[in-house]
């Protein structure tokens, strides 16, 4: 990792109030500015990767609202993360890591086959049955989690009933390329048909590679960065065989990820050209607002936005998601404070990290709580699928939508 | 530090609450002060104002060190322990009364400036000292340095809303002083002597502040001058025409350069200075001044003046103060961010010797700050593995404090002594000075526990 970047921080602390886990503990080790030093301390050879020093730094949630905040652009979540990635060179994948990332992810079949026993598991009825019995204790503390974040999953993936063509309605503006996420595809696979239909409706032709892979994310989660760039390259290469304007995506976590294959692949100049290309649902949809201002029709929702880190933090979009809500008749739009506050989600923070995710949450549940919205909008599928669990649980007059189901609700009227 | 010491503290704050482990030493072994670092032997978060003086009066019995923090985000080391105990306040964030009566606050030490701001604006008060860190500085830091900020023309510093404070001794006593009577001349003013005291004399645990009502109204202006001397002349010009704006902040050259690369703002390169002028008060008031203002900026052959419509607009125009410091961090990977201060009537002097010490030593330094207080910021962009050069920059900064002296002037407006600076003082204050202060100590801290080596 580049000394560089550790010594660009100057430890002026202007990280820390925007930091969930130091807004938390008041810890500097829980810190952006500490993490920064803990690393730099470890290549100066004055701390060694002690279990306890892996445990401070593996407690930050790489959500980048330190990145947000720095007057130096120094990216603590960023370094933690890249920390651990070389970590991992030298000491290998786990056989779960490997089964998971290497053998399941880049096939989307295999995932899609191992999402069928979870899909039975709902529809026979047995997860209310095990639910109610309260048999989840009876499983490990992770596991149980794991069972507690399941959403209702949708009949068929999007993948495999999407055409790979959508024409454009109208007279057509262009081409965009559509990246459908993973769980996208697999869980909010109606949030993704809205997002297909708004672009269809805005005049482009869309078009969703079937074979496109995983964007590598989870990858970068597990610190496994050669798995990440194998399915970059691919991804690169199979949009790039098509004439596109652009390459959206309605998912946040893959959006920051596609934007940064250049980066990651620095000999390939197609990859650069890639990213370029790659926008958020919201950037397109805004470029549009004349046209789409004209389809939109009243909803009567009091409706707040949460920004996910991956969209606000890592893509820098704030605006464009509030601009489009303030444009649907009759929408009363209220502003959730600390709306660019992780959620806790975060990858599989919230399993690896149970007791600072629910702090986290906790912060965020009370926030949308004091805005009295009923509709909790947001872009992300790690953020629907915590703020959903936790919002039936403690708020269940707050619905949970993507930004493009709730426009296109709009359209429909 | 010992084990069974470190049980003892344990045994007060709890054991979530005292760190001793390597890691936790090493990141609270640096402030915000740029290549100071020392390794603390433990470092407590206690709760409540009872759990401080108990730590207090363990430490003083062992005699061992104890130096209290807030954020860490000081720029003189004064956070830093050499193997003694440091002392966070963070926990201790509790707002406990907000008086609308007697236009008081009283909060906790470890409350975060902006979140005072928060609270006492949602009722149309106002407390005006806001510091650049205010987002993370705590209340106690604000008033051990004796904070100021961007309203410190208009509205003065920290110690001019110190009503009344809670203060830990070094033997664990708890000091009460001041209260919410405006006037107050029984016996020696020691909530003024505690102010800026660095963590010498007492520990705060609470503090009670004046507030005042908001402002009604404010104009924010953006101006450009070709010349450096005009836009010096202009400030003394405008305070001499009866005018106080609450913000009057410079950008010199070099930081109008390194603004217009990070952030486009649209600034001209060829312009000497800039100045950020905000007025605020009775609506008619602000109209006038604002007019006045422009006059004068006109007078003195500026380039170009900008008056915002609204609220966003006045944000956009306070952009380029607003990043200086970010973009002249980015930059070079070390930043030495002084605070030399001079009387206003000689900031165009001292600008221009800042430039032409740069160029002496062949440094990059970026002059920006409150003008219309004297307090600059010249802010050397560095790098710390380059010796030499770091060498150089302190050479600049001795001749350029010693200038700042000559001026009338003084070392630090703002950032406060601490370790950093403790060689420049006698230079200041004299011997009669540091032996008067070195007896203050002694009268407060006979045994020399509370952060030792600061100040004196
Ligand atoms: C980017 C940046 C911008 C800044 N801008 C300004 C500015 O505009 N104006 C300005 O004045 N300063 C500024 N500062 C300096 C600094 O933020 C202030 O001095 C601030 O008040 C420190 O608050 P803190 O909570 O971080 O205190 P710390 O840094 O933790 O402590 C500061 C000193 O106060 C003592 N102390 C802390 N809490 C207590 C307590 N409860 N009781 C007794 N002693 C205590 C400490 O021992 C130490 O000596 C800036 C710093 C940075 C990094
Ligand atoms: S990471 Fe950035 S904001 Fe945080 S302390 Fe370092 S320089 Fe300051
Ligand atoms: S990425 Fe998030 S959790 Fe990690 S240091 Fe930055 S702000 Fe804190």
């Amino acid at each position: 990792m580049g000394y560089e970047k550790l010594i660009n921080c100057m430890r002026c602390g202007m990280c820390l109030p925007h930091c969930p886990t130091y807004k938390e503990t008041f810890l500097e080790t829980a810190s952006p500015r500490g993490r920064v030093a803990l690393v730099r301390k470890f290549q100066e050879g004055d701390l060694e990767g002690s279990e306890r020093f892996l445990d401070y730094l593996s407690l930050c949630l790489d959500c980048q609202a330190c990145a947000s905040a720095c007057p130096c652009g120094v990216n603590a979540g960023e370094l933690v993360a890249e920390f651990k990635c070389e970590k991992k060179d030298r000491d290998g994948l786990s056989f779960m890591e490997e089964l998971v990332l290497h053998w399941l992810l880049p096939h989307p079949d295999r995932l899609e086959a191992a999402a069928y026993p979870l899909k039975l598991y709902q529809r026979s009825g047995l997860q209310k049955v095990v639910r109610k019995l309260g048999l989840l204790k009876m499983f490990p503390p992770r596991l149980s989690r794991m069972e507690g974040l399941l959403p209702h999953l949708p009949a068929q993936p999007l993948r495999r009933t999407l055409q790979e063509v959508t024409p454009a309605q109208g007279e057509e503006r262009g081409t965009v390329g559509f990246f459908l996420g993973c769980v996208m595809s697999l869980v909010f696979s109606e949030a993704s048909f809205a997002t297909v239909q708004l672009l269809s409706a805005l005049g482009y032709r869309v078009i969703t590679p079937k074979a496109q892979k995983c964007c590598g994310a989870p990858n970068m989660l597990a610190s496994d960065r050669a798995g990440m760039e194998e399915m970059a390259r691919f991804n690169v290469e199979l949009f790039s065989s098509y004439d596109l304007d652009f390459i959206v995506t309605d998912c946040g976590g893959c959006g920051a990820e596609l934007k940064k294959y250049g980066h990651h692949l620095e000999d390939d100049g197609q990859a650069a050209v890639f990213s370029a290309k790659v926008r958020d649902i919201s950037q397109v949809l805004v470029e549009g607002a004349a046209l789409l201002g004209q389809r939109l029709r009243p909803l009567p929702y009091r409706v707040t936005y949460h920004d996910p880190c991956h969209i606000a933090h890592c893509q820098g979009i704030r605006n464009e998601p509030r601009q489009l809500l303030r444009m649907v008749p009759g929408l009363d739009y209220r502003e959730l404070d600390d709306a660019d506050a992780c959620c806790g989600s975060a990858g599989t923070y919230n399993i690896e990290r149970p007791e600072m995710a629910d702090r986290v949450l906790l912060r965020k549940i009370d926030t949308i709580r004091k805005t009295g919205a009923d509709y909790l909008v947001t872009s992300n599928p790690g953020c629907l699928l915590q703020l959903k669990q936790a919002l039936a649980k403690t708020e269940p007059q707050v619905r949970v939508i993507h930004l493009t189901e709730l426009l296109q609700a709009s359209i429909n009227g | 530090m010992e084990q069974s010491f470190v049980n003892d503290l344990q045994k007060i704050v709890g054991e979530q609450f005292t760190l001793s482990d390597k890691e936790s030493l090493a990141v609270y072994g640096y402030d915000s002060t740029p290549e100071l670092e020392s390794l603390p032997g433990a470092v407590v978060l206690p709760g409540t104002t009872g759990e401080v003086a108990r730590v207090m009066s363990l430490c003083h019995g062992a005699g061992i060190c104890v130096t209290p923090r807030g954020s860490g985000t000081n720029l003189s080391g004064g956070s830093l322990s050499a193997g003694g105990v440091v002392l966070q306040t963070s926990r201790m964030n509790r707002i406990m009364e907000i008086d609308e009566e007697n236009l008081t606050a009283t909060v906790e030490t470890g409350v975060i400036t902006s979140a005072l701001h928060r609270d006492v604006e949602a009722r149309g008060l106002f407390y005006p000292p806001d510091p650049g860190s205010m987002n993370i500085s705590t209340m106690g830091g604000n008033v051990a340095e004796n904070s100021g900020g961007l309203r410190g023309l208009k509205y003065g510093v920290t110690s001019d809303y110190v009503m009344g404070l809670t203060t830990i001794l070094p033997n664990g006593e708890l000091l009460k002083t001041g209260g919410k009577a405006v006037k107050n001349v029984a016996g020696y003013n020691l909530n003024d002597l505690l102010v800026s005291s660095e963590g010498t004399l007492g520990i705060f645990t609470g503090v009670m502040v004046r507030l005042i009502p908001k402002p009604q109204a404010k104009k924010t202006m953006l101006v450009h001058f070709p010349e450096l001397e005009q836009a010096a002349l202009t400030v003394s010009h405008i305070i001499a025409a009866r005018i106080i704006p609450a913000t009057l902040e410079f950008l010199d050259k070099v930081t109008i350069r390194c603004v217009e690369d990070y952030a486009k703002v649209g600034l001209p390169l060829d312009v000497e200075a800039v100045l950020l002028i905000e007025v605020d008060g009775h609506p008619a008031m602000v109209q006038d001044d604002a007019a006045a203002i422009r006059a004068i900026c006109e007078k003195h052959r500026c380039s170009f003046f900008q008056t915002a419509a609204t609220a966003d607009e006045a944000l956009k125009l306070a952009t380029a103060r607003r990043v200086a410091l970010s973009a002249l961090a980015r930059v070079k990977p070390t930043t030495i961010l002084e605070d030399a201060t001079v009387p206003r009537s000689c900031i165009a002097p001292m600008v221009k010797l800042i430039q032409e010490t740069a160029r002496k030593y062949d440094l990059t330094i970026g002059t920006f700050g409150h003008a219309g207080d004297g307090n600059l910021h010249p802010t050397c962009l560095t790098d710390e593995r380059d010796k030499d050069e770091i060498s150089r920059a302190h050479q600049a900064f001795a001749e350029i404090f010693d200038a700042a002296i000559a001026m009338g002037g003084t070392i630090t407006g703002e950032h406060g002594v601490g370790l950093a600076k403790k060689k420049y003082l006698p230079k200041l204050v004299g011997e009669t000075g540091i032996r008067v202060m070195r007896n203050i100590k002694g009268a407060f801290d006979p045994k020399g526990i509370l952060n030792p080596g600061k100040i004196i």
